[in-house]
């Protein structure tokens, strides 16, 4: 498969429905078990991962490709990409502080545990081990952030749904929530013959 | 002097480290209780040698962390701990993958990002944050090599399953004969989140039995 030669549009449709990055990459799930409870927060979050997801792989690619590359210094990699994540979240947060009042109460929370959501670096990984372009790699984060919160505020209105239901004790909970993803995960499969990046 | 110490000293420094050992591989493990970093790991299910390669990598990784952290403990500044013991991980962490990519290159390509994102493996920051900040580093090396064996050993269930269902092998090498139809669904995602729930409900279901006696 060369991921390489996707256009921007093939890479973001397929962020979102065929290669989601938490139903077939697995990556964000502690937030995502954590946060899913109820649809407000979980939107919130959503929003706050899109945001940064964006950012951070527009960030991250010319630094990438412009200084890391021509320096040698690939193998320093990992560090440099988890402290732009943590200085990009530490900005956003602070530029939504001044911006907006409401959207700092709802995003404010979440936006800390941003820097710890594998997505985000997991999506930053990906974009470099795929070798997208500049165009697709943004498009890749923003296909990303908005598959994971399609993912997580979907998962949080079946929760709302389940709140009553009656599930065996052992399984309530996180156990439950795994299923459920799981049964996403195959519903979401079904997108994939939509796509043939072979 | 240090005949009374040596006789004194065994009944605590070692049921503690015991307790540090044992909690996390059973009651305390990070998979069943707290549900945590199953991220980076889980993607990595569906081969047997990948796993433990993989669980290998973590388990380095939240032990070296582990001791680095409680050793400096006394040295980080609380505001910006987080980003210290981040990087005191990513450090770890960098070292496992160019030990990968320079010895085990083939698994290195098909692990792909996944080592990378150690990093960002709750459970590596949780025992550093949890453990490695309060204790010394002697308990906190071995705290953080139990806390990776039993997350390691749940892992490794789900990927004996998968590999097995889902092609009839085991570290690559045939177990079930031509007769086992391969569940393909074994080596995609959803069978993952599907066996790590049931992981989940057995270990449970089994921990309240035991707080009811």
């Amino acid at each position: 498969m060369s991921w390489s030669t996707l256009g921007p549009v093939a890479v973001l449709f397929g962020a979102v429905f065929t290669n989601n990055i938490l139903l077939t990459n697995f990556l964000g799930m502690c937030s995502f078990l954590a946060i899913s409870k109820e649809v407000k927060s979980a939107v919130g979050l959503g929003a706050a991962v899109v945001f940064v997801m964006t950012m951070v792989n527009a960030i991250e690619w010319p630094v990438y490709y412009y200084v890391l590359v021509p320096l040698n210094l690939t193998y320093l990699g990992f560090i440099v990409y988890i402290i732009i994540i943590a200085a990009a979240v530490q900005l956003v947060e602070m530029i939504v502080e001044r911006v907006s009042e409401p959207l700092y109460q709802a995003l404010g929370i979440f936006l800390p545990l941003i820097t710890v959501n594998c997505a985000v670096f997991g999506a930053v990984l990906f974009m470099i081990i795929r070798k997208y372009t500049f165009l697709a790699s943004v498009a890749y984060g923003l296909g990303g952030g908005v598959g994971w919160m399609l993912a997580i505020v979907a998962m949080a209105g079946i929760r709302a749904k389940m709140a009553k239901a009656k599930v065996p004790r052992g399984l309530e909970g996180p156990g439950i929530a795994l299923i459920i993803t799981g049964i996403m995960a195959l519903a979401f499969m079904g997108f994939s013959g939509m796509m043939r990046a072979s | 002097m240090s005949d009374t110490v040596a006789r004194a000293a065994p009944a605590r420094p070692r049921s503690k480290a015991h307790a540090a050992f044992f909690d996390n591989l059973g009651k305390n493990n990070p998979v069943f209780v707290q549900i945590l970093g199953i991220c980076s790991t889980l993607a990595v299910t569906n081969v047997v040698a990948n796993t433990v390669v993989m669980c290998l990598g973590l388990i380095w990784a939240t032990a070296m962390s582990n001791l680095s952290v409680s050793i400096l403990r006394k040295w980080i500044p609380p505001r910006v701990r987080m980003i210290v013991e981040t990087l005191i991980i990513a450090v770890w962490v960098i070292i496992v993958d160019i030990a990968l990519r320079a010895w085990l290159p083939d698994i290195s390509r098909q692990l792909g990002p996944y080592v990378g994102l150690i990093i960002t493996n709750c459970i590596v920051m949780g025992r550093t944050e949890a453990y490695g900040l309060a204790n010394p580093p002697g308990l906190s090396f071995i705290d953080g090599v139990s806390a990776g064996l039993g997350y390691s050993f749940v892992l490794l269930m789900i990927a004996v399953v998968r590999e097995l269902m889902g092609s009839g092998t085991l570290l690559g090498l045939r177990v079930l004969g031509k007769w086992w139809t391969p569940w393909s669904i074994m080596v995609m995602a959803p069978s993952a989140f599907f066996l790590l729930a049931i992981v989940i409900w057995v270990v449970r279901g089994k921990i309240m039995k035991e707080e009811k006696k």
